[in-house]
């Protein structure tokens, strides 16, 4: 085994207004290995990989980095790069409407006093093709091939700065199985000639193949750095999620009814490629003041799932039903899913949520504008009073209803969605990362929310990738991976361990 | 508790009394630029500017564009773009003529046809744009070339007229003086014993009785959603702004009116905008259609993913376009009492000046119909005032353009300020 050390990165502590997104990290990947880092959603990976490729320069984090026995301090990633350090994102960086050979090239163009020579770029991409198994003419649009070669494409752009060390960000999320399989095989190949490979990753069974040590990150530390024969999945799910919840719930005695609302065989295709499924036939279901979560990972498909429900907004091809009161319901538009007691609050409120230019009053309004209407004329003073009322029932901090809500910081943002959905009175409401990025107060204030909904006899589904919140605040929980349901378990049954076994077991089988 | 809702009540009062200021601020604004810019015209044209013929002849010749101004307005605050309209309004002018002067269709058939005709064209191009989701820049950029080359062909090149009379009054017509002329002061004699020209103050009796009347309505309404408002248990706006704001805006009022009313009294053509402009003004700030549209313009995706259909809302706008663009089409076409191949020409560029000019946002979401409207009239005094001066054409356009990015810089500047 090689042991000489190729990065150490000591003591790296990083702060965000108000959150400490690393704190006293340490990480140290040795020459030609490939050492994984995994850890839930937030706890600091890829940020982590940002102050090592500079993409957050040289004195906005504390700590050192030594890369090949020098300290390093980078200034942007263009820095990095040119010590060999390349970045892969998670969301590749191609340009979609340009040949291979000119994405590989892009921002290094082989070029004489700003004329490129097109025989060296086809020549080089050629051979860099060949490096990484990808038999493509480098001709090809980037559009025309599938996300496992775009992957590859980006590999092959990494080696043409003469990489030394390689950094994949889930490199294999979207890919199947098989893509995954020569990507990994890929990193192997590599690693024989010397490249070091940091691979980010989720899925344990292969970061178990390929990885010789992996390092765990929780919360923004360093838990621990495992050798390839310490590798059991168990040990490192103990290693992620090992906390203890404390009292950061409000306490609820839930009354819990009949089925409320139902989904069955719930199929849906992605919007750009109709023949890939992004949801595989989901059944759930949402019984009367209750609670229900669905826990995964990023890129589960739970987003799509609820999007999809609420009046298609998501995909094509969706096919499945839905039931209200054991009657089948239309939801195919947001207006007729609305109109039958439907409700969806966005994981990204300032996209999707809310009118940033428009005031608190009118964002509350818009989604239910007939209830302060008589035949198409708004009545002001109704429509203010609702407001207020609202205003004051999730507790928005504001000078009045008519500040703009793009002012207002992400938690009152998040209540202003809530009363939004709240006045157009729902039966369901599904809930999407109603807690992301907002501060642990506020979080407490939305808890409280859902809480006093589901007491009045409201379905409340809620998804998010904060497994403590699902464990205080369901009364049970669906597990999600890959389109699937691959778990289902009573709140009070619940642990972060099982939620995680059921998703890097369950592999898109039913469990 | 009890201590800390009385606190917020009363901060809520605050904030919402300094809120209102700050809003009328900015609406002042537009309004103060537009009377400095009518003194400064009055004063270098020696007094032409504010004589009653010109101060008719100001709105005679304003508004059509201030009329498209009022479509427009939906169409950018929707986050779009219509540069077709003054070809659109072209081609009705001609189609106007062509069927009253060759078909000798009677006028108010042809009206509703033209109307007809420019709801058509809006739907044809709202359908490319909110269906199809083609750039509305490119549609209507087609859409001005292909209305323009329609209207070249269906006049063949040359101009039609004159029109029936009952046609003309649409532009050239005024209210009839059902109570008879009021006379103010009585003619100075001259030796002949023949009355002086112009000595003599006559007034248009029912011009006056229209705009006392319409002074004491919009009073009436103020007053009754200032009393609405504290019934409900909130602050109105402080007492003396609500007497000064409401006072000045009455003078101005009553001031035009008595011009008018020293002319010829109300033209018809001010009858049909001030309806205009009133139903759109309760359109986009009463409406759940006007509230869409704003929420649409706002946040596309956040307003569909509020059940807002907005592919239906974007066409409704575009139709609407089309029909005030057909509108304008016949005023104008009424006004020089012939349809012209020219006719049109270069009107979308004042449209959309006046509607930026008025506040409006390119990004959508913003905008007011009485900022839209004050931007047509800073555009067409300025017109007005640079033509009776006699500065050249080329330089009354150099100015018009640096107007109009001075109003959106000053705009852009004060949003990034606050």
């Amino acid at each position: 085994m090689m042991e000489k050390t190729i990065l150490e990165m000591r003591g790296i502590t990083k702060t965000f207004p108000g959150v400490k997104a690393l704190q006293d990290v340490n990480l140290n990947v040795r020459a030609g290995e490939i050492h994984a880092i995994v850890g839930e959603n937030g706890a600091g990976k890829s940020t982590l990989m940002k102050v090592l490729s500079g993409v957050y320069p040289h004195g906005s984090y504390t700590g050192e980095i030594h890369y090949e026995g020098q300290e390093c301090h980078f200034k942007g990633i263009h820095d990095s790069e040119r010590q060999g350090i390349v970045i892969i994102h998670q969301e590749l960086a191609l340009v979609p409407l340009l040949s291979i050979a000119e994405n590989i090239y892009l921002g290094n163009e082989q070029a004489h006093y700003g004329v490129i020579d097109w025989n060296a770029v086809r020549r080089g991409a050629a051979a860099l093709l060949a490096k990484v198994g990808l038999k493509e003419d480098p001709d090809t649009l980037i559009t025309n091939i599938g996300v496992g070669k775009q992957q590859l494409v980006e590999i092959a752009k990494a080696l043409s700065k003469e990489v030394k060390l390689l950094i994949l960000d889930e490199p294999t999320a979207s890919l199947s199985e098989k893509d995954s399989d020569a990507l990994l095989n890929l990193l192997v190949e590599f690693k024989k000639q010397g490249i070091a490979s940091i691979l980010i990753s989720h899925k344990l069974n292969e970061v178990g193949k390929v990885a010789d040590r992996i390092t765990i990150l929780r919360d923004g530390r360093t838990i621990e750095t495992l050798d390839r024969h310490d590798i059991s999945e168990d040990r490192i799910i103990t290693s992620m999620v090992g906390r203890t919840l404390e009292d950061r719930f409000p306490t609820r005695m839930p009354k819990i009814g009949e089925t409320i609302f139902e989904v069955k065989n719930w199929v849906v295709h992605h919007p750009l490629h109709a023949d890939r499924q992004v949801i595989k036939g989901v059944d759930i279901s949402v019984r009367k003041g209750e609670v229900v979560g669905i826990a995964g990972l990023m890129g589960a498909g739970r987003t799509e799932f609820a999007m999809s429900v609420f009046g298609k907004s998501y995909g094509q091809r969706v096919s499945g039903e839905i039931f209200l009161h054991g009657k089948k319901i239309d939801a195919s538009t947001v207006g007729r899913a609305v109109a039958h007691g439907l409700a969806y609050a966005t994981e990204d409120r300032k996209t999707f949520g809310l009118n940033l230019i428009d005031h608190i009053k009118h964002n509350i309004t818009i989604a239910n504008l007939k209830g302060v209407a008589n035949n198409g004329v708004i009545d002001d003073m109704r429509e203010l009073n609702i407001a207020n009322d609202y205003r004051k029932r999730t507790n928005i901090r504001s000078s009045s209803v008519y500040q703009t809500t793009g002012n207002l910081s992400g938690g009152n943002q998040q209540k202003v969605v809530l009363s939004k959905w709240l006045f157009s009175d729902p039966e369901v409401l599904i809930l999407d990362e109603p807690t992301r990025g907002i501060d642990v107060g506020a979080k407490y204030e939305v808890y409280t929310i859902i809480n006093k909904l589901a007491d009045e006899g409201k379905g409340i589904l809620v998804i998010s990738s904060e497994m403590p919140e699902l464990l205080g605040i369901c009364d049970r929980i669906y597990v999600m991976n890959e389109g699937r349901i691959v778990g289902e378990m009573a709140g009070s049954e619940a642990s972060q361990e099982k939620i995680m076994r059921a998703i890097v077991r369950g592999e898109g089988k039913a469990s | 508790m009890s201590t800390e809702t009385l606190t917020n009540a009363e901060r809520n009062a605050k904030a919402s009394a300094q809120m209102a200021l700050k809003d009328n601020l900015r609406d002042y604004g537009l309004v103060l630029a537009l009377i400095a810019i009518m003194v400064f015209f009055q004063w270098q044209t020696n007094g032409v500017l504010f004589k009653p013929v010109n101060l008719t002849n100001l709105v005679l010749q304003n508004s059509y564009i201030i009329i498209m101004a009022l479509g427009m307005l939906l169409v950018i605050v929707a986050g779009h773009i219509d540069l077709s309209v003054g070809s659109v309004s072209g081609f009705v002018g001609a189609v106007a003529a062509v069927l009253m002067v060759q078909y000798k269709l009677d006028p108010i058939l042809t009206t509703l046809i033209c109307l007809a005709v420019g709801g058509l064209i809006g739907a044809s191009q709202g359908y490319w744009i909110a269906y199809m989701k083609i750039p509305s820049f490119i549609v209507t950029l087609a859409g001005m070339l292909v209305f323009k080359g329609l209207s070249l062909a269906l006049l063949g090149g040359m101009s039609v007229g004159p029109f029936p009379p009952a046609f003309q009054l649409l532009s050239a017509g005024f209210i009839p003086d059902v109570i008879g002329p009021l006379t103010l002061v009585q003619p100075t004699l001259d030796a002949a014993g023949k009355p002086v020209a112009g000595s003599a103050v006559v007034l248009h009796s029912t011009t006056l009785l229209i705009g006392v009347v319409i002074v004491a309505l919009m009073l009436w309404s103020s007053l009754r959603s200032r009393a609405n408002r504290e019934s409900h248990g909130y602050e109105a706006e402080p007492f003396t702004l609500f007497v000064v704001k409401n006072a000045v805006i009455s003078a101005i009022v009553l001031f035009l009116i008595y011009m008018m009313a020293s002319y010829r009294g109300l033209p018809n053509v001010l009858i049909v905008m001030g309806v205009l402009i009133a139903l759109f003004v309760f359109i986009t700030k009463r409406m759940t259609f006007g509230r869409r549209v704003f929420a649409m313009g706002g946040n596309v995706k956040a307003a569909a993913l509020s059940g807002i259909k907005t592919e239906r809302l974007t066409f409704y706008v575009f139709i609407i376009m089309g029909m005030l663009a057909a509108l304008a089409g016949l005023i104008f076409a009424a006004r020089l009492n012939t349809a012209t191949p020219k006719a049109g020409l270069g009107f979308e560029l004042d449209v959309i000046a006046a509607v930026f000019i008025g506040g409006a946002s390119a990004m959508g979401g913003v905008g007011q119909v009485a900022g839209a409207v004050i931007g047509a009239f800073i555009m067409g005094v300025m017109n007005n005032g640079m033509s009776i001066m006699g500065v050249n054409i080329d330089w009354q356009q150099v100015i018009k353009g640096l107007v109009l990015l001075g109003a959106v810089v000053f705009d852009v500047y004060n949003k990034n300020k606050a």
